[in-house]
């Protein structure tokens, strides 16, 4: 594993942690907006027809294959899976797990038609929450987010601006019914991402808020 | 002078709040509620506007988006919005409004003089006028603008923001009114997901400027109780001041919403937003567009809309006059008359025209138990008073109402409510492909077949009596409810209306008077362009039979308010000037959007300065904007493009750069190229299709140029792809054509070799890629890793894995310069620290970071393409001399095309050098070649060229400047010369190999 | 702006999708035994009929999958859509307007 006093997330420049302390105090902002850097990343390619390749993706990340479409499986703040295709998904670790899991993935499928690569360099994700989260997106993603239809588990490749977008949906606070999402986007677009998101949501008022873990 | 019109009580205006406005620089006060419309004939203004092509006076005709005539340029500077139509405008504090039509003023306009010469002007003027010469038209138009001058653009950059929304739902209700109310209120009971959006900032459609009782009570208590039934439904949107103004493919509607009475503050809120509604069934529920009776002199100030004038009356509280002639050939337009009389002293009814004998329907019953005189089986042949209305003559109308009879009568009035009956404004239903059926007995377009989950209702459907309206608007709504799958919905009891008994409509479409149309007055049918009736009798004198094709010689109905009032009456004259009785049988006008202007600031929404396209940035970019980099533009990535020192020019620049890399060394953030990893058993028989070249022998660790050629045989792409296992590549594409690189790969995957096995993932983000190059490279990177580099350690064209500076790395010993080279990838997120680390230990090595610039000149020295520059869709690796790399031992994608005759050509395009007769003449890139010296092009005939420039730089290791060129058999003419015509003469170049330094390849080891 | 049904990811605006020309134009098996108008009808020929066309595209922003639409060019309306590979459902064949 890198020193992580050598990586560098795409929005550090914005000094996000700083915001976030001038943040800490607001009160009423209907999106909050922090970022999930260095999130482990691991694309998989597989046959989900093939009995066996469900099997060995459990068995090396203790998650259920997710087989049916725009959903996801595990817990959204550990490892989980997204489903990305029927026969792609992508699978989410804590910062540094990636490469050992990626490992363990290869070994699982060694025997069958996989592909295993690790790609969470290659984007970050945003999380979006608050109130008006779903109004802020809905700027910019042609994706129906209303309740009825797309609920926490429930994710999507989709577009965000100009920009493409893997979005899921990660929670719904039960009492107030603010959703939160998880935004993912390719790392040269993460500034464009969040200027859009800020932009989106003036009317709503931003807070930057810490990221955690 | 103060709202002289305004009556003392009555209507939906704030009397409380005065806002203050200037029109034409006046100041004038209205109410809080008004439009500007409203406000202007409360202040008694008559006169708000020249006509486009005669400049004569006009006057507001309406009182919705129907209005031909007040359009008016809002506010200055970056506000600036040329165009509204003072009837859709609600008048906020501090207005400033202007008429957009005239100069100096709409009461003294210089212009009007054209109206003189009218008989110069008519039908086709444009195109019979300005024919000739064709290349004359820049001026020609130039002066029509002035002449026409419809508003004017911002001189500011806006400073309001827009917005867009992306909104779902079941059921879409477009217009509030009564039958919008119902429909949506019906839905939303099943539990559906209703949008309900109104251009109005109250709901209530036409009721808002009615008289109308439901239930016993006024019929506006009614629709607040929907309205809050509604807005009470969980998930139910209602939108306010938002107009429909395009109805697209598959339920696709998109609305515009003011934001607002007010401008913004400049603060968060959007001045206007667009919605972007997917509705899984629409209700339009859009109303009726009254039309008026065409007579001669229809135009003064003063001739109104019957409804806009009841409008005016009950919902703004103005009497546009003091005394009110009404000019009908139906029952409805009665109703202006009783709420005339009802409006109070201020006001007096001077008498009704009707056109019809023995009018009988309640409401003229109504009207005669006031006394008002009717005069009936009559016509309007004329309006007194050209800067606004002093009287009308009457005449009686002959039975087939084509001539006129007996004496003339003059009534004395100030304004003339005109209805010709009403229009279901069916344009949001014809937006989307819904065809139209005529109505002959009433005269109407009636929405027909639809090819989108939809329905019309109330008014828009041609039912125009209030318990209709509401009881189809219910009926409409709960349908669409449960066609979206909501089928249950609760018993609705339907409200008590009473209905007054209307006597039929007599179609009468331009009203006749002593002389032939023309002859004596005009007749306009469209007030906004100055379109009469004798224009659209010419164009059919002129030949046309298409309404399509008179609309566009007449330019009828093309003005901004796009004919709302004048294209149905517009297609009976076309019709009766060809014989055809049936208007149906004319034909149908197709509308298009926009149903309503709509700002490009509303369109361009979010996509505005810095968010108008993602700036693509890689992990290094901090760092090179820090290093004060010129930036080059590369699809939408940001490119270091060279790095001035202080004072430096692009030249001195990219020469220093240039030498350092091949005199010491230099680093290239590489990052943006594009790189796919390829896994599967088959990934070598795939790479083998889809190259020119072979690769099942390339061994592990290894890299190999490839060149990919569309079907066509004509060069796609290129890069360098490593075998990083027997099942595992990475491959590399250009910048520009990752992306589509990567989906060219999946469509043959997909579509065409389902059967292979193998997986291709974009990892083009995933690794930085700081690339050193030079002789000291290899020094440099012994000082940040651990491997062993020599030559035969590490040598060409292959790939290491290896830490470098702290960083897990690949290493690529590849080249684009010619130079020793390595191309170290690591995680993009260590980028940055892998490039510190190395201009750190690269520092007592001369390390010079360099840009594309000097990497294009770098590779062109060596003769290397780039794709894209060298080539243009119609290159094959044959033209650029690189045989060597295409295999005659497999298929490939586009192998079969170089057989084709026209790939076979002796004379085509070749790839070589060229050095100017000068050497400090730089070419320009794309400069055109030819054989022998042209000062000028041969007379009768083109310059034969025979190639083009494809790069061109000065190469400061050169000493000179050099070029790579397409030239026909350039091969052949290595040695001769060439000419190239240029601005300033013509240049004389050698051609030469495209190699331009170390064509033995001596210094690729360092 | 259509609203495609992805036969893998369903419903979507058609912002995310790009239309990859006509379907079932199979790649010759054996191009050199096709003279050079049989190879140009191959590259550069395809059908544009008013009515029913049977037309494949990719679904770019999301699960990047090929697919087979059944689309009538006058209407816009889409009749069906299928997997790549698979046959057009009956009663939809190649070519016949209705
Ligand atoms: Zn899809």
């Amino acid at each position: 594993m890198v020193d992580p006093y050598l990586r560098q997330s795409p929005l550090a420049h914005l000094h996000l942690d700083a915001r976030a302390a001038n943040d800490a105090d607001l009160v009423g902002a209907g999106l909050r907006l922090s970022e999930r850097a260095h999130l482990g990343m691991i694309n998989v390619r597989g046959v989900a027809a093939d009995p066996a390749f469900a099997p060995a993706f459990k068995k090396a990340t203790g998650v259920e294959l997710p087989t049916a479409a725009n959903t996801t499986a595990g817990k959204a703040d550990g490892v989980h899976a997204i489903w990305l295709g029927p026969d792609e998904w992508l699978v989410i670790t804590p910062p540094g797990r990636e490469h050992a899991l990626a490992d363990k993935l290869r070994a699982a499928t060694k025997a069958l038609h996989a592909a295993v690569t690790v790609t969470g360099e290659a984007r970050t994700v945003i999380r979006v929450a608050g109130a008006n989260a779903r109004d802020a997106i809905a700027k910019g993603c042609p994706l129906d987010l209303h309740p009825r239809v797309f609920g926490p588990g429930q994710c999507g490749q989709t577009i965000l601006g100009r920009a493409d977008m893997l979005i899921h949906q990660t929670a719904l606070d039960r009492k107030s019914g603010a959703p939160s999402y998880d935004v993912f986007v390719l790392r040269s677009f993460a500034e464009y991402a969040w200027t859009w998101l800020e932009d989106a949501g003036r009317e709503y008022g931003v807070q930057v808020v810490a990221a955690k873990g | 002078m103060s709202q002289v019109n305004r009556l003392p009580d009555g209507g939906r205006i704030d009397r409380d709040q005065s806002l203050a406005f200037t029109f034409n620089g006046r100041r004038l006060t209205g109410y809080a509620g008004d439009t500007v419309a409203s406000a202007l004939l409360a202040n008694g203004v008559r006169i708000v506007g020249r006509s486009f092509k005669y400049h004569r006076p006009r006057g507001i005709v309406g009182a919705g988006p129907e209005e031909p005539n007040a359009l008016l340029q809002l506010e200055t500077g970056g506000r600036a919005l040329p165009n509204q139509q003072a009837t859709r405008v609600e008048l906020y504090d501090g207005l400033s409004a202007d008429s957009v039509n005239c100069w100096p003023g709409p009461d003294f306009d210089l212009m009007s003089g054209i109206g003189l010469f009218h008989r110069l002007t008519p039908a086709g003027f444009y195109y019979k006028t300005f024919m000739w010469p064709a290349s004359f038209w820049k001026y020609y138009e130039h002066v029509i603008r002035r002449a026409a001058g419809l508003g004017r653009a911002p001189t500011a950059p806006d400073p309001d923001h827009y917005d867009k929304m992306n909104a779902h739902c079941d059921v879409l209700v477009v217009g509030g009114g009564p039958a919008g109310l119902a429909a949506a209120a019906a839905a939303a009971a099943s539990g559906a997901r209703v949008i309900l959006a109104d251009d109005q900032p109250e709901l209530g459609g036409r009721l808002l400027s009615e008289r109308a009782e439901i239930d016993g009570g006024p019929a506006m208590d009614w629709a607040a109780a929907a309205e809050a039934a509604i807005a009470g439904t969980e998930d139910a949107i209602v939108l306010k001041r938002t107009t429909a103004f395009g109805y697209y493919d598959h339920n696709f509607v998109g609305l515009i919403e003011q934001r607002g009475a007010i401008l913004p503050d400049g603060g968060d809120r959007s001045r206007q937003r667009i919605w972007r509604v997917r509705a899984k069934q629409v209700v339009l529920a859009t109303g009726a567009i009254e039309r008026p009776l065409i007579f001669a002199d229809n135009d003064r100030p003063g001739v109104m809309l019957a409804g806009a004038v009841r409008s005016y009356v009950n919902r703004y509280g103005v009497a546009p006059g003091k005394r009110v002639a009404v000019f009908t050939n139906n029952d409805d337009a009665y109703r202006t008359a009783l709420d005339l009389a009802d409006a109070g002293v201020a006001v007096a009814v001077a008498a009704v025209v009707d056109v019809r004998h023995d009018p009988s329907g309640d409401l003229v019953t109504q009207a005669m138990a006031r006394g008002i005189e009717i005069v009936d089986g009559a016509a309007v042949t004329g309006v007194q008073g050209s800067r606004g209305v002093r009287g009308i003559e009457v005449m009686g109308l002959n039975e087939a109402g084509d001539g006129v009879t007996g004496a003339a009568r003059d009534i004395e009035c100030d304004v003339i409510c005109s209805s010709g009956g009403w229009n279901p404004a069916i344009h949001l239903h014809s937006h989307a492909g819904g065809k139209a059926t005529f109505d002959a007995e009433r005269g109407i377009f009636l929405p027909g077949e639809t090819l989108q989950a939809a329905t019309s209702a109330g008014a828009a459907a041609g039912t125009f009596d209030l318990a209709g309206c509401v009881d189809g608007g219910a009926e409409a709504g709960k349908a669409a409810a449960a066609q979206a799958g909501y089928k249950k919905s609760p018993r609705r009891k339907n409200p008590k209306i009473a209905t007054e008994d209307e006597a039929p409509l007599r179609l009468i479409w331009t009203v006749p008077t002593t002389a032939p149309t023309g002859r004596r007055g005009k007749h306009f049918l469209d007030q906004a362009h100055d379109v009469t009736a004798a224009d659209v009798q010419l164009a059919a004198r002129e030949g046309y039979r298409s309404i399509e094709h008179a609309k566009r010689y007449t330019t009828l109905g093309m003005a901004p308010d796009q004919g709302k009032t004048g294209n149905i009456p517009g297609m009976a004259v076309l019709g009766q000037a060809l014989g055809v009785d049936n208007v149906g049988d004319v034909g149908t006008t197709t509308f298009r959007p926009p149903f309503t202007p709509v700002t490009l600031g509303a369109l361009a929404g979010r996509d505005v300065g810095p968010l108008m396209d993602p700036v693509r940035m890689t992990p290094i970019h901090h760092w090179h904007e820090l290093a004060g980099c010129t930036w080059e533009d590369v699809g939408q990535w940001k490119r270091p493009w060279y790095y001035p020192k202080d004072g430096e020019d692009m030249h001195t620049a990219v020469s220093r750069e240039c030498k350092a890399v091949r005199d010491a060394v230099g680093i290239l953030d590489a990052s943006t190229l594009g790189k796919i990893d390829i896994q599967g058993p088959d990934a070598a028989e795939f790479l083998n299709r889809v190259y020119t070249n072979a690769w099942t022998k390339l061994g592990n660790g290894r890299c190999r140029y490839g060149l990919m050629l569309g079907e066509d045989g004509m060069i796609m792409d290129d890069g360098v792809t490593t075998r990083l296992a027997d099942d595992h590549f990475v491959m590399t594409t250009t910048t520009g054509n990752a992306a589509s690189v990567l989906e060219w790969l999946e469509e043959w995957l997909q579509t065409e070799w389902p059967e292979l096995k193998v997986f291709c993932t974009s990892v083009t983000e995933q690794w930085a890629n700081a690339t050193i190059c030079g002789p000291r490279a290899r020094d440099l990177l012994a000082e940040c890793t651990d491997i062993a580099l020599d030559a035969e350690s590490f040598p060409f064209m292959s790939m290491q894995d290896a830490t470098v500076a702290g960083i897990p790395a690949r290493i690529f010993r590849i080249s684009f310069t010619g130079e020793l080279s390595y191309e170290i990838n690591v995680p993009a997120s260590c980028g940055l620290s892998l490039w510190t680390a190395l201009i750190n230990a690269g520092d007592k090595y001369g390390i010079t970071p360099y840009g594309t610039e000097t990497m294009h000149v770098l590779r062109a020295e060596k003769g290397y393409i780039i794709v894209g520059q060298e080539t243009d869709g119609t290159t094959t690796p044959q033209d650029l001399g690189m045989d060597w790399i295409v295999s005659a031992k497999k298929d490939f994608i586009g192998r079969r095309s170089f057989a084709r005759e026209d790939n076979q050509r002796d004379d085509r395009k070749q790839l070589v050098g060229l050095l100017t007769d000068d050497p400090s003449t730089v070419l320009p890139e794309g400069a055109q070649i030819t054989e022998t010296r042209l000062e000028r092009p041969p007379p009768g005939s083109t310059v034969p060229m025979i190639g083009h420039v494809t790069s061109s730089y000065h190469s400061p290791n050169l000493g000179r400047s050099f070029a790579l060129a397409l030239v026909k058999r350039g091969r052949e003419r290595i040695g001769e010369n060439v000419y190239l015509p240029l601005d300033g003469g013509v240049a004389r170049a050698e051609v030469t190999g495209p190699v331009f330094v170390d064509p033995e390849g001596s210094r690729i080891d360092g | 702006m259509l609203l495609i049904p992805c036969p893998f990811c369903g419903e979507r605006e058609e912002s995310e999708f790009h239309q990859g020309g006509e379907a079932h134009i199979e790649r010759p098996k054996n191009p050199d035994k096709l003279s050079d108008a049989e190879w140009a009808d191959y590259l550069f020929l395809r059908d544009n009929k008013k009515g029913l066309y049977l037309e494949r595209w990719v679904h770019r922003h999301g699960c990047r999958r090929w697919f087979n639409v059944a689309r009538d060019t006058a209407t816009n309306e889409i009749k069906t859509v299928y997997k790549m590979g698979a046959k057009p459902p009956r009663g939809l064949t190649k070519g016949r307007a209705k």
